[in-house]
């Protein structure tokens, strides 16, 4: 098939960028959305013109790494799908494709597709894990989890931290992936020690970074690709409002920006 | 490169062979208390010392996360370096079926010694025993470890964890979180790894490539790196370099490996003087689903866990295109059911992969193209009913359907066959250095524990045992006994090798030649896929070591990458790693060459049974071949490290 391309390019992250349209032609429907950039970009390479630079890694959807755009929707058209994992067949003959990057404050463009997320690493860093030290672990089968606990903390485990939640968010609010470590970790019994503290020094820090709050939208989980789900953020909710009635203060985290 | 390949392959007892410049460091005694032991004999770095040291890690999946998280525990200084934009990104992440620990809470008869057991034997008898050994103890360990990181294992109504029989193993032993293990093990590191970064311990340096080791009085001392958004060249001084930078199955440009993957960093090492073992071990997983056309970027391989419920046919007649379901059960040909009753289904990668071909070979292919053989779930369905199933394969029946457009539920599965693990390393001691003093090398990036072979499961145990238990006390051993000459990165070796990365970067910059990098990396790919991947023969190995040179040679001349330097370029990042992968297949073409046996996953045609399984020559290649480094088109230097085997005595693999 054949489809016309409106790209987001721009150089760097100080440069302005503008949309360009690159025509793809004899697209085949079994290509993924990122195989099909590839056809183009070597296309581009043979016309001696840059390619596209776009995020990309694993290819299998659970990375992280990509991060597009597609038609106003944060990985394409596909429910529960990264974009490596979209494929052509969502598409038909003539159609007109808008690609751009996330945009959000707490993301900046460094090139056409790719984003800086470096800010997800600092709300993990003020936060996000078990204080646990290697070798310090009692036998594995010494501490029961509910089962339906273990599932729950699972379903928001899987998070893969692309970034999607947020470049959906009318506000470009990060609570999706925020509440989501919050619930993977508080809802198990080695997560209690921490439960209060960490949704306040996570938070503390999301807020540094930018991102906006929640107004119940909901596009967060509608565009996941993992499918989590909203209650992660009602939970994240819940640890705060507690934490605020146990006086629970955020800590000074060092190392960050 | 001409090697001389037929004069050192046979006639030799093997014990002519030892190279004293291949001390495996494995102390004596029993091999029950030889981790033990040399834990006590290892020299300790004072807590209050430890702050003085600075180990760069280069690598950040469960290996290099782990490693460094821990060592940062300790009271190190780490700098962890790696090239997507947040270490949880590492290829571990992939992995999904899970991970070994001889925990024996199925109370089946598991234990350390048949963990250690079943891996020696699964690889093929080409493995260190001790060094097996203790990864079979230290997986007891792991399991602890990631449970208290909150990692959420599967469990049971009871509240304790589940465990799965997974990838030929008769007992259960495999934990698990459903099909994501890999990413639920590095989060859990990568957590751990967050933490000491707030903590100030480790320094991380996302989007950074090591393009070069650099080396000061004969120790590794730092490392050279290119920022891949500004493009600018660095130095970083430490009194130890990690590798825990993955296997180099992306030489073969289709494989399962994320895009990312390269062998730069190891391939770099081993030009500096660090041996490269085995290379020719490469293993092709069975369960991936195949190619659908040229346009084809990378493989995706689902869970062999698969093959617990899923039975492997493909049509008796030669070119039967019918339906599936349209082929009467009598027409059928169950083969690996067939041909090792007691395995069925579950046998080794290695033997399921090379089956799948030899069908595929008689013309018996199902698919577009012929390659590609069905995984059944219909009786399965039939005996548990679709929701079981859909618990226990929900998310890879909805990938297989997403990539193919097809339904398991209803049409059986088609896979084949796909460059997955590599065995082969760097080659290290029982401490897990190379065979450069202060490079220690960790996870796939070494060749340490899996022989010709890796059994499923087993990767994640081995990167997070090397992390976790083996590195933090056996780096510790060394720093405390070297001394360390006063430099910095002024050094005139940095200075150097600075702009060695430089003039290279330029060089590929100014080639600006007809073919794009992918172009070149696809046709190596195609090149060691036929000649060196499933099937080996002499004649095929002979061919390739010819086009590969000249693949080479055109690279240099005809290549075109465009961009600037100082600049988020990933053509460049690609020419880079394409150029060294191209030097790589060289190596490995040479050792597969080498290795007139077959082993594991190295199956040379000329050495198999009647019945068409791999045969070992023990007499002649009971070891490690460790390659030196001379030159770009130059013929290596073989060191030969003899396999001794005292516990499991070597046998005909036979899963009958």
């Amino acid at each position: 098939m054949d489809l016309t391309l409106k790209v987001w390019r721009q150089k760097n992250v100080s440069s302005q960028g503008q949309f360009i349209t690159h025509p793809a032609k004899n697209i085949s429907p079994d290509m993924s959305f990122l195989e099909m950039l590839d056809v183009i970009n070597q296309e581009l390479i043979t016309k001696g013109d840059e390619p596209i630079a776009f995020d990309h890694d694993c290819r299998e959807g659970i990375c992280g790494m990509c991060s597009l755009m597609i038609n106003g929707i944060a990985h394409g058209p596909e429910a529960g799908t990264t974009a490596c994992q979209l494929h052509m067949r969502s598409f038909k003959d003539g159609d007109t494709i808008t690609i751009e990057p996330w945009r959000a404050r707490a993301f900046p463009i460094l090139k056409d597709l790719i984003v800086d997320r470096s800010a997800f690493e600092r709300v993990i860093q003020a936060g996000g894990y078990i204080s646990v030290s290697t070798g310090s672990a009692p036998d594995a089968n010494s501490i029961p989890v509910p089962k339906k606990d273990a599932d729950f903390s699972m379903d928001a485990a899987a998070c893969i931290g692309c970034g999607a939640c947020v470049a959906a968010c009318p506000n470009a609010s990060a609570m999706l992936f925020v509440g989501a470590k919050i619930s993977h970790l508080g809802v198990l019994p080695q997560g209690q020690v921490e439960r209060y503290e960490r949704a306040v020094t996570m938070v503390q820090q999301m807020d540094e970074e930018g991102f906006g709050n929640c107004t119940n939208a909901g596009e967060c989980s509608a565009v996941c690709p993992k499918e989590i789900s909203l209650d992660v953020i009602a939970r994240m909710n819940r640890d705060l409002i507690k934490a605020s009635f146990m006086q629970i203060a955020g800590k000074k985290v060092a190392g960050k920006k | 490169m001409a090697t001389d390949t037929t004069t050192r392959t046979v006639t030799r007892p093997v014990t002519e062979f030892a190279d004293t410049r291949l001390d495996s460091q494995i102390p004596d005694g029993p091999i029950e208390g030889t981790w033990d032991k040399h834990r006590v004999q290892m020299k300790l770095v004072n807590p209050a010392n430890k702050r003085k040291y600075t180990i760069i890690v280069v690598g950040s999946g469960l290996a290099g996360a782990s490693a460094a998280a821990t060592m940062a525990e300790l009271g190190y200084n780490v700098k962890c370096f790696f090239y997507q934009d947040s270490a949880r990104r590492a290829h571990s992440i992939a992995a999904q079926g899970g991970i070994n620990a001889a925990k024996n809470y199925r109370n089946d008869g598991d234990s350390i010694y048949r963990l250690f057991y079943d891996t020696v034997k699964g690889g093929d008898f080409r493995a260190r025993e001790a060094n097996v050994y203790r990864l079979a103890q230290v997986s007891l360990n792991i399991i602890d470890q990631c449970a208290a990181q909150g990692v959420p294992f599967a469990r049971e109504y009871g509240g304790l964890l589940d465990n799965r029989s997974f990838g030929g193993a008769q007992v259960s032993r495999t934990f698990y979180a459903r099909g994501q293990t890999g990413q639920q093990l590095l989060i859990g590191a990568y957590q751990a790894l967050s933490r000491q970064v707030a903590a100030g311990k480790v320094q991380i340096f996302p989007r950074t490539e090591m393009l070069d080791l650099v080396l000061i009085n004969d120790r590794a001392r730092g490392i050279v790196t290119r920022d891949m958004v500004t493009g600018k060249i660095e130095s970083h001084l430490g009194d130890a370099v990690v590798l825990g930078t993955g296997g180099y199955g992306n030489v073969f440009y289709l494989s399962t490996n994320a895009k990312g993957c390269n062998a730069t960093a190891i391939w770099r090492a081993h030009r500096k003087g660090a041996f490269f073992a085995n290379p020719c071990y490469t293993q092709i997983h069975p369960t991936c689903i195949p190619v659908s056309g040229d346009h084809q970027s990378k493989l995706t391989l689902m869970s062999e866990s698969l093959r617990n419920d899923g039975r492997i046919w493909v049509p008796k007649k030669a070119g039967d295109t019918r339906d599936p379901r349209n082929i009467p059960e009598g027409e059928r040909d169950y083969y690996l059911e067939e041909r090792y009753p007691s395995f069925g289904n579950l046998v080794p990668r290695d033997v399921a992969s090379r089956n799948a071909k030899q069908v595929c070979d008689d013309g018996r292919g199902v698919g577009s193209g012929g390659l590609g053989v069905y995984l059944d779930f219909s009786d399965a369905i039939k005996r548990l009913g679709e929701q079981v199933i859909r618990e226990r394969y929900g998310n890879l029946f909805h990938m297989y359907q997403k990539i193919t457009a097809e339904n398991p539920y209803e049409v059986p599965m088609r896979i084949y066959p796909a460059v997955h693990y590599t065995m082969g390393g760097l080659w290290v001691d029982y401490n897990l250095m190379s065979s450069i003093p202060g490079l220690f090398v960790i996870g796939e990036a070494n060749f340490s524990d899996h022989g010709a072979n890796r059994l499923g499961a087993s990767a994640l145990m081995q990167g997070l045992a090397d992390g976790y238990f083996v590195l933090p006390y056996t780096i510790g051993n060394y720093l405390a006994q070297a001394t360390f000459d006063k430099v910095s990165v002024d050094h005139p070796s940095f200075r150097e090798t600075e702009q060695e990365v430089d003039q290279r970067t330029k060089r590929l910059l100014a080639i600006n030649g007809k073919r794009s990098v992918d172009s070149f990396h696809r046709e190596l790919g195609k090149l060691v896929w036929d000649y060196c991947g499933m099937g080996r023969n002499e004649q095929g190995l002979q061919l390739a070591l010819e086009r590969i040179p000249a693949l080479r040679e055109e690279f240099w001349q005809n290549v075109r990458v465009l961009g600037d330097a100082a600049d988020l370029n990933q053509e460049l990042e690609k020419a880079g790693r394409v150029a060294d992968f191209l030097e790589f297949a060289e190596l490995m073409t040479t050792d597969a060459l080498h290795r007139a046996e077959s082993c594991g996953g190295h199956f040379r045609e000329e050495s198999q049974t009647p019945e068409g399984e791999a045969k070992r020559d023990d007499e002649h290649f009971s070891y490690a071949a460790a390659w030196q480094f001379t030159g770009v088109g130059k013929k290596p230097v073989l060191h030969k490290e003899p396999l001794e085997f005292e516990y499991v005595k070597p046998s005909q693999r036979s899963y009958k």
